[in-house]
């Protein structure tokens, strides 16, 4: 096992493994910008080396830095988190040639599921449906042409994309020079290539991942689906398990197509497989993350696992100790990411927190990094902190959700929390009857915004 | 002066070297002050500004982190 893991990471995710650490009794050490000296994953790691200037390009993304800091410390292995480096298969590259160890799957892996295109040919190849689509796009004829044949409306994705960056959905031919081009500078801008790809798009799709675990002996298991369609641009805004839309046959069957898949592909760590589920209830391979998940407690809560111990155990060479076919999901967990952003416009909210209460008591757990007069600053994510509860099913963790939002006092800055609370208390959403677009009910979201 | 990387400090240019500089010496600009090494790379750091060392604030292999100060130079007058 190791004795010292380096948090290549900010915010609450470096907490979260450094509490994984510290439990499996392995000392930590946190790198931090000069806009996190007084952030708690600082604080509670065992060491702390400042890395850089605040913009992440010159800390949290400087390999260099980061490889530097776990020479210097001694540490064996990086932890990276989700986000900056934690599918860069260049950084677990680097990572091996430093003999230190990447916790997270192999380079070659991560390099596969971060092309998306060719992630989804090889998916397509291992049995997993899949969505029509193209290659990559290399002229304006040729995306009309292929546009023609899978059909309108199309979805304009960038190849090296996620995040919702780098996408456009073309309803018809006449709309498809300006979305391509607005996509491909985005993707440029965005990833450093601008190559995108054309995919079907799902007029009123369903968002359902499975999570996966897989070890370096050859053993991938699935630990059931989460539900992330409640979004506004692309980005989740609330997630669940299990879903609504998923019977346990439906269960069995789908995440044995990925377990067998991923067996093939040679997949270690933690995972998620993300699908797009049609009106007809049809699942399609959508992507894969190759990292650990921000929505990834729903999933613990369902199935008393610790994600995080187990990738740090995988990645000693430990065995994924359980058979993910007979594990059972018990009650509902449902997580809201509580952003500092405007309620009604989203734009980012940066500031000092003046009042800062969190929600307690029976299945509620709060995964945060911020504490009052702690500043949020504007160089990074808006995430401030997610509030996850368990119910022993769907409708009592909905109302935990709503009494505990209620009791979340946040001030100084503007949250996300009043249009969460609106969400719960929603006749469709307590329905289970909600496709992507839901949020649109609550504030203008302009799918092509920007 | 402070450190604009992360890595370990030598003070010398070899194990068994004189200093680069002690407290007193008078520096000029683009004259090599240290080592740090980071990644097995040997980047020497050289003085922005002309004048006398008037502190050492780190000891010979120790790690230093960004930002952290390094040599404090009075800076010599200006003709």
């Amino acid at each position: 096992m190791f004795k010292k893991i380096l948090v290549a990471n900010r915010g609450e995710i470096a907490l979260r493994v450094i509490c994984a650490c510290k439990e499996l009794g392995i000392r930590t050490v946190a790198v931090y910008s000069e806009a996190d000296r007084y952030s708690l994953h600082v604080r509670f790691a065992d060491e702390a080396v400042c890395i850089g200037p605040p913009r992440s390009s010159e800390s949290y993304l400087n390999v260099a830095s980061i490889i530097s800091a776990a020479e210097i410390t001694g540490a064996e292995a990086i932890h990276p988190g989700y986000g900056f480096l934690a599918e860069s298969a260049y950084f677990a590259d680097v990572c091996e040639a430093s003999n230190l160890t990447f916790i997270g799957p192999k380079p070659d892996v991560i390099s596969l599921m971060g092309d998306k295109n060719r992630a989804r040919a090889r998916m397509a190849e291992l049995g997993l449906p899949v969505l029509p689509g193209s290659e990559v796009i290399p002229s304006e004829e040729a995306a009309l042409k292929e546009a023609e044949r899978i059909g309108y409306p199309v979805m304009v994705k960038a190849a090296a994309g996620g995040g919702g960056r780098g996408m456009r959905i073309v309803q018809s031919p006449e709309e498809m020079p300006h979305f391509l081009q607005t996509a491909q500078n985005e993707a440029a801008a965005s990833f450093g290539t601008p190559d995108v790809y054309l995919e079907k798009y799902i007029t009123s799709p369903r968002h359902i991942e499975f999570q996966v675990l897989g070890d370096q002996h050859g053993r991938v298991v699935h630990l059931g689906e989460r539900e992330c369609t409640i979004q506004r641009r692309h980005q989740k805004l609330v997630e669940e398990s299990p879903s609504t839309q998923i019977d346990k046959e439906t269960r069995l069957r789908v995440g044995h197509q990925i377990v067998k898949a991923l067996e093939e592909v040679g997949y270690t760590g933690a995972g998620t497989v993300e699908l797009l589920m049609d009106e007809n209830r049809n699942l399609c391979f959508l992507e894969m993350n190759t990292r650990i998940q921000v929505e990834h407690p729903v999933t613990e809560m369902v199935t008393g696992l610790d994600l995080v111990k187990q990738q740090i155990l995988i990645a000693a060479g430990g065995h994924v100790p359980f058979d993910g076919e007979t594990l059972g999901l018990r009650g509902h967990a449902i997580e809201c990411r509580i952003c500092a952003e405007n309620p009604q416009t989203f734009a980012p909210s940066a500031g000092k927190v003046t009042v800062f209460h969190e929600p307690g008591g029976t299945g509620v757990r709060v995964d945060t990094a911020a504490y009052a007069e702690s500043v949020i600053p504007p160089y990074y994510d808006s995430l401030i902190a997610k509030l996850i509860v368990h119910g022993k099913d769907r409708k009592e963790a909905i109302s935990r959700m709503s009494r505990a939002l209620e009791m979340f006092i946040i001030e100084g800055i503007s949250t996300s929390v009043p249009v969460q609370r609106k969400i719960m208390a929603d006749p469709d959403f307590q329905a289970g009857n909600f496709d992507t677009h839901f949020l649109r009910r609550f504030a203008r979201d302009g799918e092509n915004s920007s | 002066m402070k450190s604009p990387i992360v890595g370990t400090f030598y003070a010398a240019p070899a194990p068994n070297a004189p200093p680069f500089v002690k407290v007193g010496d008078t520096v000029q600009v683009g004259q090599v002050l240290c080592i740090i090494e980071a990644m097995k790379l040997m980047n020497e750091l050289e003085a922005e500004v002309a004048g006398e060392v008037v502190r050492v604030y780190v000891e010979n292999g120790q790690p230093v982190e960004y930002g952290q100060s390094l040599f404090a130079i009075e800076p010599s007058h200006k003709k």
